[in-house]
């Protein structure tokens, strides 16, 4: 397993430090949010990003990506995490890029991959049905046609689907919501008539929405993968968004903790910097160790990924990255405000953007809880 | 065949030529030595053949009789001793702590006349650091050292010393100047406990056992030679021996490894099952999970360490990472097991406990000296605290 970055990974990890900063500070999001932005990122950014060639990092060489590794892709949404820059990567290239390629067929992937490298094509997961995530309870139903299928439910928290292209639509094509059969993944137009999406203001100041499909027609060739057996590459797509939503948030809580190091060293109360209380040192040592414990089992998920480990394998490193990385993410963006003070309350400290971020990405594709018992479940007891 | 394979295969010969088969069985005592002359039988053959071969210290430069072995060649040497399970031949602080401190500083005289006996465990020592009045303030050391021309004498007492009933040499930490900073004026010396002047007095533990003593100093000699560093430059000497202590405590505490092996779960069936044998309190599940993953986690971690100081690229100071990380889990560890027991992991001796549970009992006890000695928790996150987040000097440290 890999634990040191290649020279290669360093140099990615290098310029995307300097575009993120340069180009995609914290100050980028605020705007977003104060002027309503109704895209919630700036196309601008995104599509220097392509030029960049990010959106094809995970993405085979043969469909015009770079496939330059997981670890790759990891560096650069942990730099986009220290800015909690704002843009479709995850959505689009990590998860609607996953289910293209580990699900999609070769007429697929060759349409859409290309697509997706070059930036013309925005995706986005229809998964969430509840609070509670669990893909086997799928219930939003695609019942057969004469000429495809009918497509009806509510989904919720769904990343990005207000600039989507087109929809990866997890359904319920036979079987009860529970079981481990019966789900079929769809990618699904989002001009079709009957969806609708409602945007919802989250405290993170991110893209994520209510959406309804009544009766939305697809054709049968709208199916990705095979029908009534989507779970288990679903379950495959959802490690490597655990896996790289939990990089993203690696970096958020380092730049929210090397802040607060900072802030203490130099807020003077009492006659002597805040950093000299022994109590507060001793609280920003347990969050370094902690720290140190996630660098370590992200990338030790993301080589998984790379080295092609079982699945297995691969959704225990997801669950213990994922839930390592919100518990700390919450525990140091919780600090943060507590030691910041009076200061750390208002919205004009941007230490207070990463507070809402942990508690977002804590929640995306499963939260510590599920991951935890996941996690118990893999190893059997 | 190429080099790695034909060192796997000599590896084989000669464990199979050379490895006693009554230690390897399941269930055999997993005691490492720690000197020959407390071991009998296989245990005693065992250590005498690996040290005579140099691998009770693979890694050990040939020259002062270690096994002289690469990296690569330590890795498959590990892996075909755990292949047959057999048991660590020799264990202690010569071959944690004083061996790579005098490997990386002592002088060639101070090697080729210790590391030897360290490797064929002939030498058993012991640390002499603490002190009644120097515990997490080790620089306040006050037993004293009096410059006599070609020897040192040492008057004052050491306590907390680990094995030192059993101990043939002291390493130890001794004032030999009181008119500087506590920090300037102390030495690091080398003495054998058998000087008439050594009385060590056992120190009863919580657990019931005692493995340390109280040692006390009265007219003890020390030779010139074996002043580990400059005069007053012990401090240096002390504290680099600290981070190969800490960082053995970091990793021999590893082996909990994952809560289904280390049997967390079995106890948790065993102890707290329903009549489907499932572990049916969620809240207990969850506790052990979090051990598990914490572990796993611990696990990556020590790989990636590793990695980056093999990369020329680690953090100085991961030691104490690992020494906080490593020892606070442990003690969980044991807490959570005495929990699952309940009153059953509560037992102090008696023939109404099993073996096990009395073990796990003695465990709790013991294993809270983790976060004690070596440098306490606190101890390891001030030194975070100060070296690697640069905080600067906390109000009560100066
Ligand atoms: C099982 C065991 C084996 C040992 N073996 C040896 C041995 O072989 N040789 C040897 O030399 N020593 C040995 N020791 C001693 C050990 O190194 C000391 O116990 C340790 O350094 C702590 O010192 P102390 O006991 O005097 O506690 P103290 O220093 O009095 O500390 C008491 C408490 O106060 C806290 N504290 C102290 N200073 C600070 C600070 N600046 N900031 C915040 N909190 C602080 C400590 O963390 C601890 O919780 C052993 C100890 C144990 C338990």
């Amino acid at each position: 397993m890999a634990f040191t970055l290649n020279e290669e990974q360093q140099l990615l990890s290098d310029s995307a430090k300097d575009f993120f900063t340069k180009n995609m500070p914290i100050s980028q999001l605020r705007e977003l949010r104060d002027d309503n932005v109704e895209s919630g990122y700036t196309e601008s950014h995104w599509k220097q990003m392509v030029d960049l060639g990010w959106a094809g990092i995970i993405i085979p060489e043969a469909y015009g990506g770079l496939d330059f590794s997981y670890l790759g892709l990891g560096v650069v949404l942990e730099e986009a995490g220290r800015t909690l820059a704002a843009s479709p990567l995850f959505s689009t290239c990590v998860l609607g890029g996953s289910a293209l390629s580990l699900a999609g067929n070769e007429q697929q992937k060759e349409e859409f991959l290309p697509q997706i490298v070059s930036g013309e094509l925005l995706l986005a997961m229809a998964l969430e049905e509840s609070a509670n995530h669990c893909p086997e309870n799928t219930r939003t139903l695609a019942s057969k046609t004469a000429s495809g299928y009918k497509i009806s439910g509510e989904k919720c928290f769904v990343l990005d689907a207000n600039i989507a292209d087109k929809f990866v639509v997890v359904t319920r094509t036979s079987a009860e919501p529970g079981s481990d059969t019966g789900v079929t993944l769809f990618l699904v137009d989002a001009q079709s008539p009957g969806i609708s999406i409602v945007k919802r203001q989250m405290v993170d100041s991110r893209n994520a929405c209510n959406m309804t499909f009544s009766d939305v027609e697809v054709p049968a060739s709208a199916v990705l993968g095979e029908v009534d057996k989507g779970l288990k590459i679903l379950h495959e797509i959802l490690n490597i968004g655990q896996i790289c939503i939990a990089s993203e948030m690696l970096g958020s809580m380092q730049e929210a903790f090397e802040r607060t190091v900072e802030y203490i060293k130099t807020r003077i109360q009492f006659d002597v910097p805040l950093g000299s209380f022994q109590v507060l040192q001793h609280r920003s040592a347990q969050m370094y160790v902690e720290i140190e414990i996630c660098k370590s089992v992200v990338m030790s998920a993301l080589s998984c990924l790379d080295e092609g480990k079982t699945s297995a394998e691969i959704a225990r490193h997801a669950s213990l990255a994922k839930a390592k990385v919100a518990e700390t993410f919450n525990l140091v963006s919780n600090e943060a405000i507590q030691m910041y003070g009076g200061i750390g309350m208002t919205d004009e400290e941007e230490i207070g953007f990463f507070l809402k971020r942990a508690r977002v990405t804590e929640h995306t594709l499963g939260d510590i809880r599920y991951h935890e018992n996941r996690f118990s479940n893999l190893l059997g007891f | 065949m190429n080099k790695n394979d034909a060192f796997k295969q000599e590896v084989r010969e000669w464990l199979s030529k050379n490895c006693p088969p009554s230690l390897c069985e399941k269930g055999a005592s997993r005691g490492a030595g720690l000197s020959t002359r407390y071991l009998k039988g296989d245990s005693r053959l065992w250590l005498e053949r690996m040290g005579e071969k140099g691998w009770t210290a693979p890694m050990w430069p040939k020259e002062y009789g270690g096994g002289g072995l690469s990296f690569a060649e330590n890795l498959i040497f590990r892996k075909e001793i755990k292949r047959i399970n057999a048991p660590q031949a020799l264990s202690g602080m010569g071959l944690s702590m004083i061996g790579p401190t005098l490997l990386e500083l002592g002088t060639e005289e101070q090697k080729q006349r210790h590391i030897p006996k360290i490797v064929t465990g002939e030498v058993n020592w012991c640390q002499g650091y603490s002190e009644p009045n120097a515990g997490s303030d080790l620089a306040n050391v006050q037993t004293k050292a009096e410059d006599k021309g070609d020897h040192y004498l040492i008057n004052g007492s050491k306590i907390w010393t680990s094995g030192a009933m059993n101990a043939d040499w002291m390493f130890c930490l001794v004032r030999t100047d009181n008119s500087v900073q506590k920090q300037k004026g102390i030495s690091f010396v080398l003495f054998p406990m058998t000087d008439p002047g050594v009385t060590r007095k056992p120190i009863k533990l919580i657990s019931g056992n005692s493995l340390f003593c109280q040692v006390f100093f009265d007219n003890v000699i020390a030779e010139k030679r074996d002043l580990v560093g400059k005069v007053n430059d012990g401090w240096t000497v002390g504290k680099r021996l600290l981070q190969f202590e800490r960082s053995s405590i970091g990793s021999s505490r590893i082996g909990i490894g994952s809560a289904v092996k280390s049997g967390l779960v079995d106890l948790a069936k065993k102890y707290r099952a329903n009549e489907a044998g499932e572990i049916e309190d969620p809240l207990l599940r969850a506790q052990i999970v979090r051990h598990e993953m914490n572990s796993l986690a611990f696990m990556d971690t020590t790989q990636r360490i590793a990695e980056e100081a093999k990369a020329g690229k680690g953090l100085g100071f991961a030691t104490s990472v690992m020494k906080y990380y490593a020892s606070e889990m442990t003690k969980k560890k044991s807490e959570l097991m005495v929990s699952i027991l309940g009153p059953n992991g509560l037992g102090r001796e008696g023939d109404e406990f099993s073996k096990e549970e009395l073990a796990i009992s003695e465990r709790w006890l013991s294993d809270k000296a983790f976060t004690i000695a070596g440098g306490s928790s606190e101890v390891q996150l001030n030194i975070i605290a100060k070296r690697i987040l640069q905080l600067p000097e906390a109000q009560g440290n100066k």
